[in-house]
């Protein structure tokens, strides 16, 4: 069955020539797109014909294309990875979309990710915070015989689960207080469940609570509208976990 | 425990403890007032009650717990705006969060300006007014005072937008303080609602009384 055409697309993007200038939005206009086509490939259509037209192309995060990188961002109509649930950017496509609509495309914006370019931002913040702490420095030998380490099988799927945070921004970039804590909560989360990650857990979720603190992301406020955005599904009750974490280690103090 | 009072989860403790004691001071409050549907005696002992020295004792602490709640949210919702200095265009959030729970400050600083009103209202004539003198009883105050349609209304806005409020702010303390998880949030989302019913319905009803059928 053959795709649908959309006939005619206007595109309200953010321009931003680098992270000293002012940006502005700018309107551009896509014809024939098809609703099969996804929305990073709808862009590389506007790309193609900015070039024709020897303008500059619009900037945008992409790598892997298939939804497990995190590097793809933009805020699509007022929602993080666009209008559909569950996924990036790259996994949206355009048959969410009707013939000649408008649509705004924003990069994330938050104070903790600057605008490098365009629709480009600077997500380091999170790099830093995961250097702050989000690893296991003890010494946990070689590889291990299966079921030697006994987990039970709850908190190996709720670790796993956490686990499947891929980085995005998604979180802080939605959250109406550019709170990092989803992100945070999930790095937290997935290794205090674990017996190897247990024994840094006190001074994990001290050390990368005062990075993002320290880095200038706001105070959650329990809205939910973190995993609701995030393409990986991640629950808020990683963030319960991380409370109970940082209060706990703080208490012991 | 050091730094523990400038981290932001800190900081949320503060909020969620002096949320959760608020809450507690709310349903005492209901209680007595409740005793309204049941005559001026039954209200009129109610307060007698309040005059007990424990209560005294608590008064202080309750105003100390207001004022510590209104500062620190002030704080964080501060901290909070400046952490996105540039604002997004176009924001579409009521496809992921509810409108409480985005707008808990204004919910806040409304229920606020009603307690300055409630305060001058009732709280100044049981203590140095006409209360106080006995040329009125407590329950002739009330009564009297709802059954004037402005301040009826008032009132039953007020306890609509304490409802909003705590419709989010008591699943939120729990999950500030850690405690929930896959199994509690929903439960806890529930006994929010329904706390947030009574206290909405509760004070709304004595109000609606005296509207309708006057003091």
């Amino acid at each position: 069955m053959a795709d649908k055409i959309l006939k005619e697309l206007t595109l309200k993007i953010w321009r931003q020539k680098d992270a000293k200038s002012k940006g502005e939005f700018k309107t551009y206009k896509v014809h024939n797109i098809s609703t099969g086509t996804s929305f990073l490939e709808m862009l590389d259509i506007l790309n193609e014909q900015l070039v024709e037209q020897n303008e500059e192309p619009v900037a945008f995060d992409h790598d892997c294309r298939e939804g497990i990188c995190g590097t793809c961002s933009l805020f699509v109509d007022g929602r993080a990875h666009g209008p559909d649930d569950d996924v990036t950017t790259c996994q949206l496509h355009m048959r969410r979309f009707q013939d000649g609509a408008t649509i705004t495309i924003e990069p994330w914006r938050c104070g903790a990710f600057p605008v490098i370019k365009d629709l480009i931002v600077d997500r380091k913040a999170y790099d830093k915070i995961l250097q702050a702490g989000g690893y296991v420095s003890v010494g946990t030998g070689g590889v291990p015989d299966g079921n030697a380490i006994p987990i039970p099988n709850d908190k190996a799927e709720e670790a796993m689960d956490a686990a499947a945070c891929i980085g995005c921004g998604a979180c802080a970039a939605t959250c109406k207080n550019s709170s990092a804590m989803l992100f945070v909560a999930a790095k937290v989360s997935q290794l205090a469940l674990l017996p190897q990650g247990k024994v840094e857990a006190a001074r994990r979720a001290k050390a990368m609570v005062a990075k993002m603190d320290e880095l200038g992301f706001g105070n959650c406020t329990n809205t939910g509208a973190c995993e609701m955005e995030c393409p990986k599904s991640i629950s808020i009750e990683h963030i319960a976990r991380l409370n109970r974490e940082f209060l706990k280690a703080k208490f012991k103090d | 425990m050091s730094n523990f009072f400038t981290s932001s989860i800190g900081k949320k403790f503060i909020m969620s403890i002096t949320g959760l004691f608020l809450i507690l001071f709310l349903c005492v409050h209901l209680t007595v007032n409740l005793l309204l549907l049941f005559g001026a005696d039954a209200f009129n002992a109610g307060c007698e009650f309040m005059e007990l020295p424990v209560i005294k004792v608590i008064e202080p602490i309750l105003a100390l717990g207001f004022i510590i709640h209104i500062i620190w949210a002030s704080v964080l919702t501060l901290q909070n705006q400046k952490a996105r200095p540039t604002k997004y265009a176009l924001r579409n959030q009521s496809k992921n969060c509810t409108w409480a729970s985005r707008n808990m400050y204004i919910l806040g600083a409304l229920v606020l300006a009603f307690l300055v009103l409630h305060i001058c209202n009732f709280w100044l004539d049981f203590k140095f007014g006409d209360v106080a003198n006995e040329t009125v009883t407590q329950y002739e105050l009330v009564s009297q005072k709802l059954a004037q349609p402005v301040y009826g209304i008032i009132y039953i806005i007020a306890a609509i937008l304490l409802g909003l409020h705590l419709s989010h702010g008591f699943w939120s303390a729990f999950q500030t303080i850690g405690f929930s998880n896959q199994i509690w949030r929903k439960r806890l989302e529930y006994v929010a609602y329904f706390f947030a019913f009574v206290f909405a319905i509760g004070f709304s009803v004595i109000a609606l009384r005296f509207l309708i059928f006057g003091a």
